[in-house]
């Protein structure tokens, strides 16, 4: 489909990166630097001008678009460009924004402002930071078939009891694939007898449970989160907390200015909010920061997360996870001792991502920046799998797609080679990006 | 920004990535060296030239194409894979030439020469004697065939064919394509590249029909079916080889009119076509190159015409001229034909311009630097880049007397950014340092050779016409003269001309420095 992407930022240039392969993808930025820069780097077709003006969404050619993105870092520019759209097009709209009130007034009346769909960037980086939270060791969690499927990327490092040993050795539980090992920036798919090393990344696809007592036994000393510190209160935190109490926990949340302190503690009655300087030790000593399960950094700026996440680290917290807004340090920081590094642009780009897929994929989860993808997929009657056992129509799919997991009428199947998968199954799979395309045709 | 900038950021040329891709082109090449082999066939003449031609480019094609099986490009090897792929299709032009080994062309430089004059579609000749009964119906088309393939650019044709240049095939057409920077058509650069060349296609096509159309009507008597085929096929890509001797003076007027308008066309930007086809006909009025462009061409019909018809133009002593001196149809005619032919960078002559008196010559030399439009197949400095030096002067005199004002350079109605300035004034002047120094190497070359027939006037206009592309010039390169008693190293020189002209210097200069290999 023809799809049209208003602002070329990080979100912006990410969501056209997933996106053009498949589709004609036309960016706008107002900025001619990255106009130039994008109509070299992608196969797209860039267009100078402000995407909330009439005359530059028809230079772009709205009208005949399937799909306008809005995705600045301007929350009003985003919802007037939906607006505007609406006006001379019949594309689907999608705005990105951060506040959150815009998103609740959207949510009462669905289709106002002009958008078909709202996407909050606070609220998705929250809801990463919760689903790292609830698995100890995950560096990125996703949920597919209603929850019932779930995936799930660990670090191995020598601490790990899986080190050294073969996959056939180290999956041990009956619901749950290894679908892939990245190695040094290389995707690779598991057989039985590959070893898994300290460094790796390890993509699983599993039910719930599965997942869970994997990353239990990962890392076996962590026993249930119960005690979680949110360093900084903007909007990301104050939504982390919020969904940490609404799940029954207490988090403490620290933030510097007493003003907002004052309004967070006003608007969070289950979190205890402190008001101080979040990189004072003694201070961190006295709240017995060492006994934390999960420190979440969440201050105004990519530097103060990284010191403040390796502070609560050195002064004994079990993981610290670090909001980044530059997606470039997401590596860097994972490197030099954060557990996690959330990047909201990226959570964000890859719910969009999500949405554009053909329509029935139904969920997308990107691995290690759009190096693989993770895909959820509706069996119709033209799939190559229905009504056949795996192992007889795999050939047809191309090399290196794993299938990871099957839901069945809310039930959770394993996939094994004499499976039969039927007509209206769920199933979660593990492609490379260069074959996703290909994997999608044929599914 | 995290631009996906690939191997960019790498310290090494990554040679091999380009000479895959390189390896592709001439591995399709062989696609269009199958039509002068039916010609062959047809004509019975021995087909061996292409046969072998054949054999070996899909050879050396698939073998460099193993180097690299999955070439990624950054925007140095976009650079040499361009400047390679053009002197590789060049030497690959040769083949035919030197297996068939008929006349001039069995020498290596000569037919190096020809084969380069095709691909960059400058028409510059060296064959002593052009006709079918030297030469056979095959060679003179595959002749035809190189301008052709290098009109609308064979990394763009690359692009439209090869998958695997979707994301670095912005910056391959950019460095091949004519004019500053290259403009999307569409979401897709390979849809874009089809649409080019589609559109070349379509004019090629339709003035074969014209040309064959009026053959059997009547009004073209020489104009039979292979002459139908082979002009198309030069005209578009503004190339200027023709397989009769007397050029376009071989044929009626009728057919010297129908020309015009097509060499018009392939001087025009091309993306003009395309808007023009989805519905969008007020485009050339809208844009400014093209109302400039069509502004320089009347002007400079309309001098030319005007000296021809007074007179001024033409020595009358000789018969080689048609009478002119009064005859409106006939001065306007050649005016018109001439001007065009020059300032698109065709160089197909109607008449033997060389007779002409000074003020008529002198202003077809000036015009060989003019050029065709941006996204055009013409050759020289381009319409685009004169336009926005003749703002800028008038910028710099407006801030003589004005020195706080700030204004843009504007083009179109869009401001210009300055460093898009700065690139086409280093074009501008790189072009013209190519010039001066092309024209005294060859001098000095032509003197120590001991070819003392050349004037000056004939250096001139044999570096003006190489290195923009035009093919003829004046006196021994004269329309009905050719580039043959060169010295080998003037040859090579105006070879090396050919090539940095096509590409538009850029891309072949980067190749030779320093900064270029080392990080």
């Amino acid at each position: 489909m023809r799809v049209v992407i208003v602002g070329a930022g990080e979100v912006g240039s990410n969501v056209a990166a997933s996106l053009a392969g498949n589709h004609e993808v036309i960016v706008i930025d107002i900025d001619s630097d990255r106009v130039e820069a994008l109509t070299y780097s992608l196969d797209v077709l860039a267009v100078e001008g402000d995407g909330a003006s009439l005359e530059t969404l028809q230079e772009a050619g709205v009208e005949a678009a399937d799909m306008v993105i809005a995705c600045t870092d301007n929350d009003e520019t985003n919802i007037v460009t939906c607006g505007t759209v609406q006006t001379i097009s019949e594309a689907f709209t999608i705005a990105r924004v951060r506040n959150t009130t815009y998103l609740e007034t959207w949510e009462h009346a669905e289709g106002a402002l002009g958008v078909d769909l709202m996407v909050g960037t606070n609220l998705m980086a929250a809801r990463s930071i919760v689903r790292v939270i609830g698995l100890p060791g995950a560096e990125d969690v996703d949920q597919f078939a209603d929850g019932l499927i779930r995936m799930a990327e660990f670090r191995i490092d020598e601490d790990s009891p899986v080190t050294g040993m073969s996959v056939e050795e180290a999956d041990t539980y009956d619901s749950l694939t290894f679908a892939a090992v990245i190695r040094d920036g290389e995707v690779i798919i598991p057989s039985g007898e590959t070893c898994l090393l300290d460094g790796d990344d390890l993509v699983v696809i599993g039910s719930l449970e599965s997942v869970s007592e994997f990353a239990r036994s990962l890392a076996p000393e962590v026993d249930d989160i119960a005690e979680v510190l949110i360093v900084g209160g903007n909007e990301i935190a104050y939504e982390t907390a919020e969904i940490l109490a609404s799940k029954g926990l207490t988090p403490r949340l620290v933030e510097p200015d007493p003003e907002r302190a004052r309004h967070l503690a006003e608007r969070l009655p289950g979190v205890t909010v402190l008001q101080n300087d979040p990189t004072d030790r003694a201070f961190l000593e006295r709240e017995h920061i060492d006994e934390v399960d999960v420190a979440v950094a969440s201050l105004d700026s990519d530097e103060q997360n990284l010191l403040s996440a390796l502070l609560a680290k050195r002064l004994g917290a079990d993981r610290s996870i670090a909001v980044v807004e530059d997606g470039d340090y997401s590596d860097l920081f994972e490197a030099v001792g954060v557990d996690v590094a959330i990047n909201p642009r990226e959570t964000i780009a890859e719910e969009i991502t999500r949405f554009t897929r053909e329509q029935h994929a139904e969920n997308v989860a990107l691995i290690e920046h759009d190096r693989a993808e993770v895909l959820e997929i509706e069996i119709d009657r033209d799939s190559v799998l229905v009504d056949r056992p795996i192992r007889d129509s795999i050939h047809e799919l191309p090399d290196g797609v794993v299938i990871g997991a099957i839901s069945r009428d809310g039930t959770f199947v394993v996939p094994r080679g004499d499976t039969v998968v039927e007509d209206g199954d769920h199933i979660v799979v593990f492609a490379a990006q260069e074959i996703v395309e290909e994997t999608m045709k044929r599914l | 920004m995290g631009f996906a900038t690939g191997p960019e950021t790498c310290l090494r040329v990554d040679w091999r990535a380009s000479l895959s891709l390189v390896g592709s082109v001439l591995k399709y090449l062989s696609v269009p060296l199958l039509f002068p082999l039916l010609v062959g066939l047809r004509y019975g003449e021995g087909i061996v030239p292409f046969v072998a031609t054949i054999a070996v480019v899909f050879a050396v094609g698939a073998g460099l194409e193993r180097l690299d099986p999955d070439p990624d490009l950054g925007a140095r090897e976009g650079f040499l894979m361009v400047a390679l792929t053009w002197l590789s299709v060049a030497v690959v032009g040769t083949f035919p030439y030197l297996i068939a080994g008929t006349g001039t062309l069995a020498q290596p430089v000569n037919a190096l020469f020809e084969s380069m004059s095709g691909f960059t579609t400058t028409g510059a000749t060296v064959m002593g004697s052009i006709g079918t009964d030297k030469y056979s119906h095959s060679i003179l088309l595959w002749r035809q065939l190189t301008q052709w393939l290098g009109g609308m650019g064979i990394v763009v044709l690359a692009v439209a064919i090869l998958p695997e240049l979707s994301v670095g095939g912005a910056q391959l057409m950019d460095a091949e394509a004519p004019g500053p920077g290259i403009e999307k058509l569409t979401p897709r650069i390979r849809t874009t590249a089809r649409a080019l060349w589609l559109a070349y296609l379509g004019f090629t096509v339709l003035e074969f029909a014209l040309l064959y159309g009026l053959h059997l009507a009547g009004y073209a008597p020489n104009m039979d079916l292979y002459n139908a085929v082979s002009h198309p096929l030069t005209t578009m890509p503004t190339g200027g080889f023709s397989p009769e001797a007397r050029s376009i003076e071989a044929f009626s007027a009728a057919v010297q009119w129908v020309i015009i308008p097509f060499m018009i066309a392939a001087g025009t930007n091309f993306a003009l076509f395309w808007k023009a086809l989805k519905g969008d006909f007020r485009v050339f009025g809208r844009d400014s190159e093209f109302r400039f462009y069509a502004g320089v061409i009347g002007a400079l019909t309309a001098v030319l015409a005007g000296l021809l018809f007074a007179g001024a133009g033409v020595i009358d002593q000789t018969t080689d001229v048609a009478p002119m001196i009064g005859e409106v149809e006939n001065s306007l005619r050649h005016g018109a034909f001439q001007t065009v032919s020059i300032v698109t960078t065709t160089g197909y002559a109607s008449i033997d311009f060389n007779f002409w008196e000074s003020p008529a010559k002198y202003l077809l030399v000036f015009a060989m630097f003019i050029g065709g439009s941006a996204g055009s197949t013409g050759g020289a400095i381009k319409i685009v880049r004169w336009l926005v030096i003749l703002k800028s002067i008038k910028r710099e005199l407006f801030t003589t007397v004005h020195p706080e004002a700030v204004r843009p350079v504007r083009l179109g109605g869009r401001a210009l950014d300055e460093r898009a300035l700065r690139g086409i004034y280093a074009f501008t002047l790189l072009y013209l340092v190519a010039f001066f120094v092309g024209v005294a190497l060859l001098v000095i070359d032509s003197w120590a050779a001991g070819y003392v027939e050349l004037a000056l006037i004939d250096a001139v206009s044999a570096v003006a016409a190489t290195l923009g592309n035009v093919g003829p010039g004046l006196g021994e390169v004269g329309p009905m003269g050719n580039y043959l008693s060169f010295p080998v190293f003037s040859k090579l020189l105006m070879i090396f001309l050919m090539w940095v002209g096509r590409l538009e210097i850029l891309p072949v200069f980067v190749l030779l420095t320093r900064a270029y290999w080392q990080s």
